[in-house]
């Protein structure tokens, strides 16, 4: 289904969609920080499955918002942006920026965060993430003929590789996200 | 544990976690809506080493495949990390937990309180963390919260990885 045509975006202007990225970027900000995952302490905690906050987090806002973005994408309300399943590409990218988030203990949004609480190692961290960008776009060419292609299955979600609804997939992973949650917070090992 | 129990940026989060998350699950319904756009923060990086390349090499950096795919330009990814700085200072000044310093308790108890190291072990993070985002098309709030709402496959199978990654270097840098 299309909902282009009646797509906020082209409502807003570009300077009021800039305006927006900055007050949505502050409330995101707000809200790493509160819940925790600006500091070091919390996120190599979670790499060490010592401190659950993360999983926390993480988890309720994929349970919130995905039962959220279901409703508003059945109305007609908001596109999907889906991006491109690359077995290869995700698997080995997944392992080496893995491997760069325990090196930094921040990832690229609550590394920010970081900074803005007074982490000021955040910046050796943002500043890598510049050059890696840059050293990635180096390889990207070469990198587009040889590795993405492996297992590129393009916009594919759980429900079309699954042949399941998505309707029983948003209710039932709900439910086990619910679950999961309660034993996270049972099973907190702090 | 007094010792840590003592530093802003060592305690547990201010607001429970879980609702920290519920909220943030709003926040990517309301960017949909508005903006019509989903959180994420590693394209920023991007866009800024991409803005830097077009001026120091403008025909080296044009020639190069993902810059010609995704044009460097002040965009609304660049804004919202920038503001994610803003957003997090404003927390953690209301919230008394400013920390104002270059090295993490955790850190120097294990490594000690020399600075560069530290440094050293953020920037190669920062470097392998941008170069694995991009080739996985997405990060921790790309894949890992916006992607998975929307039940992308590879943003699954990315998320997944991610963890596995840091787990695999985490305990051997601090628990072997």
């Amino acid at each position: 289904m299309d909902t282009r045509e009646s797509a906020p975006e082209q409502r807003l202007s570009k300077p009021a969609r800039l305006a927006s990225g900055l007050a949505f970027g502050v409330c995101f900000g707000f809200l790493l920080q509160k819940g925790g995952v600006a500091k070091f302490e919390i996120l190599i905690g979670a790499l060490l499955l010592e401190d659950f906050t993360v999983f926390e987090v993480m988890l309720s806002a994929i349970l919130v918002g995905m039962l959220g973005v279901h409703i508003l994408h059945a109305r007609g309300l908001v596109e999907l942006h889906i991006k491109p399943t690359r077995y290869a590409a995700n698997i080995i990218g997944g392992l080496v920026f893995g491997a760069g988030f325990a090196l930094s203990a921040y990832c690229p949004g609550t590394g920010a965060a970081a900074l803005g609480q007074g982490n000021y190692d955040a910046l050796a961290m943002m500043t890598g993430m510049v050059a890696g960008s840059y050293l990635f776009a180096e390889a990207s060419a070469w990198l587009a003929r040889r590795v993405e292609p492996i297992g590129d299955r393009g916009e594919l979600t759980l429900p079309q590789l699954t042949s399941v609804p998505k309707a029983v997939w948003v209710w039932g992973l709900g439910a086990v996200l619910i679950v999961v949650l309660a034993l996270l917070k049972t099973a907190s090992p702090s | 544990m007094n010792e840590f129990m003592i530093d802003p940026g060592s305690t547990p989060a201010a607001w429970p976690p879980m609702l920290v998350g519920a909220l943030l699950g709003v926040l990517v319904m309301l960017t949909l809506v508005v903006a019509n756009r989903t959180l994420g923060a590693s394209s920023a990086y991007a866009t800024i080493a991409g803005l830097i390349g077009r001026a120091l090499a403008p025909r080296h950096t044009q020639s190069l495949g993902y810059f010609k795919k995704k044009t460097p330009a002040l965009d609304w990814g660049l804004m919202l990390v920038t503001g994610v700085v803003a957003g997090a200072f404003l927390a953690a000044w209301s919230g008394g937990e400013l920390t104002g310093r270059w090295l993490p308790p955790m850190w120097v108890a294990r490594f000690g309180p020399e600075v560069w190291p530290r440094l050293a072990t953020a920037f190669a993070g920062g470097v392998l963390m941008a170069f694995g985002a991009r080739l996985a098309g997405g990060c921790t709030s790309g894949h890992g919260i916006s992607g998975t709402l929307q039940l992308s496959v590879g943003s699954w199978l990315s998320v997944i990885c991610f963890f596995l990654g840091g787990m695999a270097v985490a305990f051997p840098i601090y628990r072997w």
